[in-house]
């Protein structure tokens, strides 16, 4: 019967458009790309952790994540940041560009400077967050979670400016830890002790140039290094090589995520969907509900959704706020509802941990207004414990607090400390 | 220097409707025009010594009975009686040709008895559909974000009327609402001369054939138009097109208005998000609480107020407003009256049309999609001077026509296409009026990029924005922002390009002054 059944195979001389068309779509062949540093996380991936970074392999865990937590904290750990958005904006005409796309005033962001900001659509809500790098008076650096280049180019028309994606071309790194300063000193970065926070400075590896700048996503001291792709593993090597009588790990994201949240950081997409992620209407955000309202500059030139926001704050239309949540007790609220008086659903936790820096049970929560804003008290969440296949229902108490959940001297201490 | 509460750009007809009613309200208005005269498209110019034409739009059907009541048109020489409608004349090169009179088709004649019956039924069918849009063809379109109490009053005025009709009307209503034309006609009609007329018509000034879905929109525009009374109905003022204009201009005048010509607006000045005046291309700056551009909407937000004071999804959405003109516009000075096939005196005083069947019109508009002319070119004509010899010196005659498809982006070049497309319309007029092209002193042809060049128009489309569904209504000029506001405070649009459309109608320019004093502007 089978036999009966199948199709004689039929064999055809290769069609060469064909055959040329079918090599020009290889892409569905690589799924998740690799980053240029993929050879050496290979080879430290004991865990086999992996996720999807905006295409990219990107690890969790490489051997252990409350270890690779730990060297953030106390150590100096090296994770990988290539699969981040970045876009090249150069010209004459950038800072108004950038000035007109972005929150924040970039008038005022020296070159050697970077600043945290966000972009908003034409209702005020936000497209996405991320760092703006001034490299010199007319070139910049933007990195981003998501894609924006048709959003970029069309922004562009009519301002003196060329804008061109280079994450693929240019590879990063974070270094962050107490012990990040001296790794990148003994590594012979000459000068790397004048820069302060947010400063950036270029310095030399292998006869090419790279980026380094006093920035990070854990609150700690830490440091990012832009290059070249083609330099990723010499330099991978040579900070390891320096690294390693101060401690220095790679580490996946979970660790980094622990980190960011201590510090208070939110994450695009994790934290508040974006404008052009979400499907329903109430999922959009603007700034001032996500805790970005202090980029919103209404004193500077116009930019994306300023009318839209400046509208939503005159006439109280800000349904949503985004607060920091310390609640008693040490199981992690993750994905928690909020409820206020034990009842009524005010809102839901995006992020929890038990901070060991902190040693308090943190969480980021998005509340409806005007809970977590005029009205703080009698919150609670709802946290859902499974124990042996059963959930365990813990109604615990929460309190609105100030982010950052710690605050580290060293992160700005100038100059930095040698550990 | 005096101060003004309003400047408006552009003194087109809508310009200065908006400026006359603005000024009718108790606002002291400034009128900028570019050219040397006001009134635009509208204009009646001389082409050749002795020889005067309305400049592009060259009929009057669509003028809105608000604009000739509030500005009191009437008093200031703007008259139209029944006697002066004109017929609509499909032209055939053998036999007579077939003749809508009265007010589009009261009367048909030249055609079967049965074909009478079928087109007063069509007719009536078609004019109570269009009476159903008409309100919202008129009036400013409904603000879905926060509709007011009389938004919501208006369109429960037209649900009725439309729930009036009874149950199977309504359903055929909407079931050929956005319908081709060529369809429908094939459903009702059997006389392709008739066919034609009605699809040249629905399809005129846009780039639709019609087979191309939504095309009976365009007959349903035409027809929420109306003159002296009637809808449908089409008149050549006396004096051409300019004659309304100055009937506008004098009201205008007459309501305080200040009208500077010759003087063009380089940048509209924006501060804090407001629009706070305009910067002349003599350096002079002039101040005021409103500005209202009656001129291109694109041309207002991408050249004058600029990309950089506005946000990038609104700049996409005008810059992907299409407006490229579909339409050229044709002027001979001949030595005398033509005499057209199977047309009569008084049909010669009406408009004469050349589109023997859908089917050839379509076939005019597929070379257009491609960047290419039509080599059969479909037109309407007409003869302005037989009516009133003032337009032509004595003897000789102007014959003015609108003709299509004329793509704004010929694939040759207009340099090279222009005498070549000169060359295809006088074939066609020669075999419908034959020894014409014997009789022609001297000949101007406007493609959409002389119209472009001539009178300010980008792509020369006279609508400013293709008319079709998705650029109607509520999303004309663009969606989001079609109540003649914009995102700059201050700032208002009152052109074509603006709800409902072009057409020499006033409506645009009346809606945004109307909504300008609403807003305390």
């Amino acid at each position: 019967m089978a036999q009966a059944t199948r199709k004689k195979p039929t064999s055809k001389a290769a069609d060469p458009i064909v055959s040329a068309r079918i090599t020009a779509q290889s892409h569905f062949r690589t799924l998740r790309f690799g980053t240029p540093f993929q050879p050496r996380i290979d080879a430290l991936a004991k865990t086999q952790d992996w996720y999807n970074w905006a295409g990219y392999r990107a690890p969790y865990s490489l051997w252990d994540e409350e270890l690779e937590y730990f060297a953030i904290r106390s150590q100096a750990a090296l994770f990988d940041i290539s699969p981040m958005t970045k876009y090249r904006v150069e010209g004459p005409g950038a800072e108004a560009f950038l000035d007109r796309v972005t929150l924040r005033d970039v008038t005022k962001l020296k070159p050697g400077r970077v600043h945290y900001t966000a972009w908003c659509d034409d209702e005020g809500f936000v497209l996405d967050d991320g760092t703006l790098f001034r490299l010199s008076p007319t070139r910049f650096r933007l990195c981003s979670q998501e894609r924006h280049l048709p959003w970029l180019l069309d922004s562009a028309i009519g301002f003196e400016v060329t804008v061109e994606e280079e994450t693929e071309a240019v590879a990063g790194l974070a270094l962050q830890g107490p012990t990040s300063f001296a790794v990148l000193r003994d590594a012979g970065f000459i000068g790397i002790e004048k820069l302060k926070a947010f400063d950036l400075a270029e310095f030399e590896h292998d006869g090419a140039t790279l980026t380094i700048s006093r920035t990070g996503f854990t609150g700690d001291l830490g440091y990012e290094l832009f290059f070249s792709a083609d330099q990723a593993l010499s330099l991978w090597d040579r900070l390891m090589t320096a690294g390693e009588p101060r401690g220095i790990r790679a580490i996946g994201y979970t660790a980094l995520n622990r980190a960011r949240l201590e510090a208070g950081l939110i994450v695009a997409n994790a934290d508040f969907t974006t404008a052009e992620h979400a499907i329903r209407a109430d999922r959009l955000r603007m700034p001032d509900e996500i805790g970005l309202g202090f980029m919103v500059d209404a004193e500077k030139d116009h930019f994306n959704g300023r009318r839209a926001i400046l509208e939503a704050r005159a006439r109280r239309k800000l349904r949503h706020v985004l607060v920091g949540l310390e609640i008693e007790g040490n199981i992690p609220a993750e994905h928690a509802i909020v409820y206020c008086k034990k009842s009524q659903e005010v809102g839901l936790v995006s992020a929890a941990m038990w901070s060991p820096m902190a040693k308090r049970n943190i969480a980021i929560a998005s509340l409806a207004r005007p809970y977590g804003d005029t009205m703080v008290e009698d919150l609670w969440v709802e946290i859902y414990a499974m124990r042996e296949l059963q959930y365990q229902k813990l109604m615990k108490r929460a309190k609105v607090v100030q982010r950052p959940f710690i605050k580290l001297d060293r992160r700005t201490a100038n100059p930095p400390a040698d550990f | 220097m005096t101060s003004f509460d309003v400047i408006a750009i552009g003194g087109g007809h809508n310009g200065l409707v908006a400026a006359a009613t603005l000024a009718k309200a108790g606002r002291k208005v400034v009128v900028l025009e570019a050219a040397s005269a006001v009134g635009g498209a509208a204009r009646t110019e001389e082409f050749a010594p002795g020889f005067r034409v309305s400049a592009v739009a060259h009929l009057l059907n669509r003028l809105h009975p608000d604009v000739v009541k509030t500005l009191e048109l009437e008093k200031h020489g703007l008259q139209f009686a029944r006697t002066d409608f004109l017929p609509s004349v499909a032209l055939s090169t053998g036999g007579p040709a077939l003749v809508l009179y009265g007010a589009y088709g009261e009367v048909l004649t030249g055609a079967s008895s049965a074909e009478q019956s079928a087109w007063k039924e069509l007719r009536a069918q078609l004019l109570r559909y269009a009476g159903i849009l008409k309100p919202f063809l008129s009036r400013r379109p409904p603000d879905l974000a926060g509709m007011s109490f009389k938004e919501t009053a208006a369109l429960g005025q037209a649900a009725l009327s439309l729930k009036k009709l009874g149950k199977e009307d309504m359903r055929d209503f909407l079931r050929v609402l956005l319908m081709n034309v060529a369809d429908l006609l094939d459903e009702q009609l059997a006389d392709d001369r008739l066919k034609g007329l009605l699809a040249f018509d629905a399809t005129l000034g846009s780039h639709l054939g019609p087979r191309s879905p939504t095309s009976l929109l365009g007959l349903y525009y035409r027809l929420a138009g109306e003159a002296g009374g009637a809808a449908g109905a089409q008149l050549l003022p006396r004096g051409g097109m300019g004659a309304v204009v100055t009937a506008i201009r004098a009201a205008a005048e007459k309501a305080g208005v200040t009208i500077r010509t010759s003087i063009s607006v380089a940048k509209i000045i924006v501060e804090n998000g407001r629009a706070a005046g305009v910067a002349l291309d003599n350096s002079e700056v002039l101040r005021a609480r409103t500005i209202v551009s009656a001129i291109n909407p694109a041309t207002t937000l991408l050249d004058l107020v600029g990309p950089r004071e506005i946000d990038t999804g609104f700049l996409r959405k005008v810059k992907n407003i299409r407006m490229k003109g579909d339409a050229a516009k044709l002027h001979l000075a001949l030595d005398r009256p033509p005499q057209f096939t199977g047309a009569d005196a008084a049909d010669h005083k009406g408009r004469l049309v050349i589109a023997p069947s859908p089917d050839h019109v379509e076939r005019a508009f597929n070379p257009s999609k491609y960047g290419e002319f039509s080599p059969e070119p479909v037109m309407e004509i007409t003869l302005p001077s037989l009516a009133d010899p003032s337009l032509a010196p004595s003897g000789a005659c102007v014959l003015s026509a609108v003709v299509q498809y004329a793509p704004y982006q010929l694939k040759d070049g207009w340099n090279a296409g222009k005498p070549k497309l000169l060359k295809a319309i006088m074939a066609q007029l020669e075999s419908y009026a034959p020894g014409i092209g014997k009789t022609v002193q001297h000949s101007e042809l406007l493609t959409p990029v002389d119209i472009e060049a001539r009178y300010r128009i980008p792509g020369g489309h006279w609508h400013h924005g293709e008319l079709q569904a998705d650029q109607m209504l509520i999303s004309r000029p663009v969606s989001g922002w079609s109540g003649y506001d914009t995102p700059l405070d201050g700032l208002f649009l009152a052109g074509a390009g603006s709800h409902p459309g072009g057409g020499v109608s006033g409506a645009p320019g009346l809606n945004a002054a109307r909504r300008i004093i609403a807003m305390k502007g």
